[in-house]
């Protein structure tokens, strides 16, 4: 059985919460007391549930043994990994060396203002997730952002409202 | 050896050994921050970096190893540089402002600043906004402003107490210090153990309760026992004129190396609660008066004369105190013996370890934990059955999940999955009042496997062939059936425990607290003697004692059948040397009442006076509702203790006592240490000593005792008299004490008892065993059983723990614990208040729902007289020690 194919699958939208742990419990057990285990566990909770709650660290703290300080630390660390819901699509402003230079928390400014959200928060209509990267090695392209996959080039305060005016009308294609 | 140059100096040092270390061997200073003592790598703060010719970079001496004709130097200018930007960053980052820190001239980031003549943080860094403080706890108080990130507090909570709740959230400079999953301390998993406080250099972590009270320099620090569990942990008081402002754990000491629990460390402010009896008292119609101490003396005095000439002087009895120190101990029993003239003498081990002084007496010929504490961080396998170390015996129980980590297999085996169950390798869920036929099982496999230790057998047990054949009626099936540990755990662990040596089996009073008390203590002998696991470092047979000083309290002999010492009764020349030096003809040389017995004579008139020095039995005692009538019809009643408690109500004279810290003596811990107690302040109003009081009584009856200090008593009574503690006096007792046995001034004191199988009797006694089942098992009316003892919050009744600050906030009331399996079935949820009621009483608290207790069990304590499980507990006894079946009794539950 392949339940890394099966299991990192995200589908938190459909699913209910009982399906998701059932789905998971199977992960943990796969899992379970094999050394360094515990990333996988947090990558595949990660894809089943699309963050790592507070509760979900208790939950797999308890199903492992591995105490919840330590689950809560790797969680917080990585990045890949988020405690709270993300949002449908999630928006990445450049923090590299060339793009800070020229403007990215310009960038950055201009999306909070216009989404109403800081920096790893979420709009409350669960859209837009508004996350700082480091260098992307788009340098040339710099300042930069990212929806999702799509890279925009040489973004200012202006060229904001545009990408996010575009993004409203392909939602209601 | 390692030849290097620190300095300019040269310098030979051994292998292995750091640079840091190499230096400070030499006197050489090397600034710290993160680094501890010990096995704790850390490495993380980089102020002890040095120079060393040759490397390109600055090296972390504290991490970097010795080798032949390195160059250091500790203190050259790039050294210096290095040092000022790194600490300036650390002062630079949060808020550090000495003024008003609890840390000021403790403070190891202070000393650096000074040392390198740092006045004022040099960079501006725009902190990041977090929450800084965290006062949520009752006892800690976290300053993140002032934290360095040198992580200590996370080694000390991980992996010196194993707690495992501190760690680290975030990363790169957002990184801090977080409890469980960024809890407030007060909501997390925390047991205020204070470890990391004590581990802190700086003030990120500070004790609540000490806060303005005083400068660290103010104080003078005193050496001394806990009062608490039977550990006997190192303190070290903090005393600003006649205050402990705070307590930290002894560094580097015996049995505790630093570690302290929630109790120790914070448990100590009682002794200066407004409640604390100052003057003698005497009843009188409509309550207590006070009274002068002649007055109080003289009354005490004449009544126990009268009752003695007209009823006999075995119609007196008394109850010693194991909360007390080995002197007063031993002056009550000599009042009691001597001057009475009665062997009725007894204490509260009755209630907890008489099965094991009798048992192991039985078995070994000694009565006492054959190894010590610290041993459980060394040993290959651990076999904890019937105690839950976490919360009774909290700083033994971090020694064992030392030794977890350290790579031992961890056997548990409990009717409750406690919270050491959590690191076990094999967790046995066994049923209340098992244990003989569980163990009978386990050795029903060595046997029939032939996986014993043949040769310890043969050479030094006896009674093998008996014992072959009564565990042969044992198979793992029939364990099975009456422990309900399925047979293949049973297997498992014999094949564990035959393979993993040396093994160490721990217990507490789930193996004592039942009618079969004494033989599930000789079990238990039976079975590390069937695997040669005793007289030897890192085995034996380890009861946890219950109060810090039990163990005294029976070497004292406050128990009615031995002498102090363990000195035989039946050994005329012993009640000789006794008598001779008591100054009387005589002293009774048979056995005497137990508490029990005592209690029940109250009601027969077969004793008519008692003197109660220190003991709540009104609550400690099973079945409160018959022992208040048994006090009801007491003639004369005296009590010595601190507080009013719900056994003084019944005295007709209470005499205010001395409490910790307010006379020195002596206590011995469960590893047989005596250890010093020292006084740091007179006791209030007219309170004495108890020793004074039982001087003072025994010279109204003519004695004049020569005795006139806790030291006094043991130098020239006890150590005289005892060849066990003939070579303890005083002036060794300076630091880590002595274990005993320690026969002569240049005896080292004893570490292993039975070494190498050499039994104090001789050959070690294996006893052919029977389960015998618990008196009162659950029937259709009362479905559950009801298992009692203590957490981790308070100690007994309260008395102490009552009054400190803090502790009623972390347990206010008393609750039961019961399974989510019943619970569901009944509709009942966490803190519902439920009725518990037993075919003696009947009790209202608030139920805790958890998947840790057995279905069919209810888990309750005996801390608060509301609530208190002894409403409810079976009195009915083990035949010989008469300890009581606390841990077994018929109950059911009701939702209300």
């Amino acid at each position: 059985m392949n339940i890394e194919l099966d299991a990192s699958k995200c589908c938190c939208a459909q699913e209910k919460d009982e399906q998701k742990y059932k789905r998971f419990d199977s992960v943990i057990s796969g899992y379970k007391d094999k050394e360094g285990n515990l990333i996988q566990i947090l990558h595949y909770a990660q894809g089943i549930f699309g963050c790592i709650s507070p509760e979900l660290q208790e939950y797999i703290a308890e199903k492992t043994g591995i105490p919840v300080s330590k689950v809560h630390g790797v969680v917080t660390f990585y990045a890949h990994f988020s405690t709270e819901p993300k949002g449908e699509h999630i928006i990445k402003v450049c923090m590299g060396t060339a793009c800070f230079v020229l403007g990215a928390k310009d960038i950055v400014d201009a999306l909070s203002d216009k989404l109403g959200i800081g920096v790893g928060e979420t709009t409350k209509d669960g859209k837009y997730t508004l996350e700082v990267t480091r260098c992307i090695g788009a340098c040339g392209l710099a300042p930069v952002m990212t929806i999702d996959d799509v890279v925009y080039q040489q973004v200012d305060k202006k060229k904001v409202e545009q990408i996010l005016n575009n993004e409203e009308v392909k939602e209601h294609e | 050896m390692i030849t290097l140059t620190i300095d300019n100096k040269n310098i030979q040092t051994e292998e292995g050994r750091t640079v840091l270390e190499a230096a400070r061997e030499n006197g050489i200073h090397i600034p710290t921050l993160c680094h501890m003592e010990g096995i704790h790598e850390n490495s993380s703060c980089r102020i002890c970096v040095v120079e060393v010719e040759g490397m390109r970079n600055l090296q972390p001496s504290c991490s970097l190893k010795v080798s032949n004709n390195m160059i250091v130097h500790t203190a050259s200018e790039k050294v210096l540089n290095a040092r000022r930007t790194i600490v300036n960053l650390m002062l630079s980052n949060g808020e550090h402002n000495c003024l008003s820190c609890e840390a000021n001239g403790d403070c190891q980031l202070q000393n650096a600043a000074y040392e390198l003549g740092i006045e004022a943080p040099q960079f501006i860094i725009d902190s990041v906004d977090k929450p800084a403080i965290d006062d949520s706890s009752p006892m800690i108080i976290r300053d993140n402003r002032k934290c360095v990130m040198c992580k200590r507090c996370i080694i000390a909570c991980n992996e010196i107490v194993v707690n495992d709740v501190l760690g680290l959230s975030q990363r790169g400079s957002e990184t801090m210090v977080v409890c469980d999953n960024d809890k407030p301390m007060g909501q997390s998993s925390c047991v205020q153990c204070g470890e990391c406080v004590q581990k802190c250099p700086v003030g990120a972590l500070i004790e609540k309760k000490s806060v303005g009270l005083a400068r660290s320099w103010e104080t003078r620090k005193v050496r001394t026992t806990c009062p608490y569990c039977g550990v006997g942990c190192q303190l070290e008081l903090h005393v600003k004129g006649d205050r402990i402002v705070k307590v930290t754990g002894v560094d580097n000491a015996l049995p505790n190396d630093g570690r302290l629990c929630v109790k120790g460390r914070f448990g100590y402010d009682f002794i200066y609660s407004d409640e604390r009896i100052k003057t003698p008292l005497i009843k009188e119609k409509d309550g207590f008066r006070e009274a002068t101490w002649d007055e109080a003396l003289d009354l005490v005095a004449s009544r126990f004369k009268e009752i003695i000439k007209n009823y006999g002087s075995d119609s007196v009895a008394g109850i010693s105190c194991a909360r007390s120190s080995n002197e007063n101990n031993y002056n009550l029993q000599k009042l009691v013996r001597a001057v009475f003239q009665s062997p009725n003498v007894d204490h509260c081990a009755r209630s907890c370890h008489a099965p094991t002084v009798a048992g192991l007496m039985t078995s070994f010929g000694t009565g006492g934990m054959t190894n010590s504490v610290q041993e459980f961080a060394g040993t290959k396998l651990l076999f904890c059955i019937g105690t839950n170390m976490t919360e009774a015996h909290p700083v033994a129980s971090t020694f064992v999940k030392n030794g977890v980590r350290n790579g031992a297999k961890l056997i548990v085996v409990d009717p409750r999955k406690h919270r050491l169950a959590d690191y076990a390798d094999v967790f046995a869920q066994i049923k209340v009042g098992s244990d003989v036929a569980f163990l009978n099982s386990i050795m029903h496999v060595l046997i029939t496997e032939d996986i014993y230790d043949h040769e310890f057998v043969e050479k030094h047990c006896e009674n093998f062939e008996a014992l072959r054949e009564k565990v042969l009626e044992y198979p793992p099936e029939r364990g099975e059936e009456i422990s309900g540990v399925p047979k293949e755990t049973i297997i498992e662990i014999a094949r564990m425990l035959a393979t993993i040596k040396p093994a160490m089996l721990i217990y507490t009073l789930g193996i004592t607290e039942h009618t079969s008390g004494k033989n599930n203590v000789m079990s238990v002998a039976n079975l590390q003697m069937l695997l040669g696991n005793i007289g030897k470092e890192f085995a034996g047979v380890n009861p946890l004692r219950g109060q810090n000083n039990v163990q005294g309290a029976c070497d004292m002999a406050a128990l009615p059948d031995c002498l102090p010492g363990y000195q035989k009764l039946s050994d005329p020349a012993v009640i000789e040397k006794f008598s001779k030096a008591w100054g009387v003809e005589n002293i009774p040389a048979v056995k005497g009442l137990m508490v029990p017995e005592m209690l029940e004579g109250l009601k027969t008139k077969r004793v008519r006076g008692l003197l109660i020095f220190g003991e709540n039995l009104v609550q400690a005692e099973p079945h409160i509702a018959e022992v208040e009538e048994c006090m009801e019809a007491a003639d004369f009643i005296v009590c010595t203790d601190i507080f009013h408690t719900e056994t003084t109500r019944f005295a007709d004279v209470i005499l205010p006592a001395a409490s910790w810290s307010e006379d020195e003596g002596t206590y011995t811990n469960c590893e047989r240490r005596i250890s010093r107690v020292r006084k740091i302040k007179d006791a209030p109003g007219n309170a004495m000593p108890d020793w004074w009081i039982f001087k003072e009584i025994a010279k109204r009856f003519g004695h004049n005792w020569q005795s006139d200090s806790a030291q006094e008593i043991w130098d020239n009574e006890i150590s005289v008299l005892c060849p066990s503690f003939a070579g303890v006096k005083y002036s060794r007792l300076e630091g880590d004490g002595i274990q005993w046995p320690c026969t002569d001034p240049e005896h080292p004191g004893t570490k292993i008892l039975h070494k190498d199988g050499n039994f104090t009797r001789g050959k070690g006694l294996l006893m052919a065993l029977d389960w015998t089942p618990p008196a009162e098992v659950p029937d259709a009316e009362y479905p559950f059983v009801l298992s009692t003892g203590r957490r981790l919050y308070h100690y007994h009744t309260r008395t102490q723990t009552g009054r400190s600050q803090g502790l009623n906030d972390l347990l206010p009331e008393a609750y039961a614990d019961i399974s989510d399996v019943d619970a569901d079935r009944l509709g009942i949820r966490s803190g519902d208040k439920i009725k518990v009621w037993s075919r003696r009483g009947q009790v209202e608290v608030r139920a805790n729902v958890s998947n840790r207790i057995q279905p069919g069990m209810v888990w309750m304590d005996f801390h608060f007289r509301e609530g208190n499980a002894n409403w409810l507990t079976n009195p009915v006894y083990d035949p010989e020690t008469l300890t009581a079946e606390y841990k077994a009794c018929a109950v059911n539950i009701e939702k209300l």
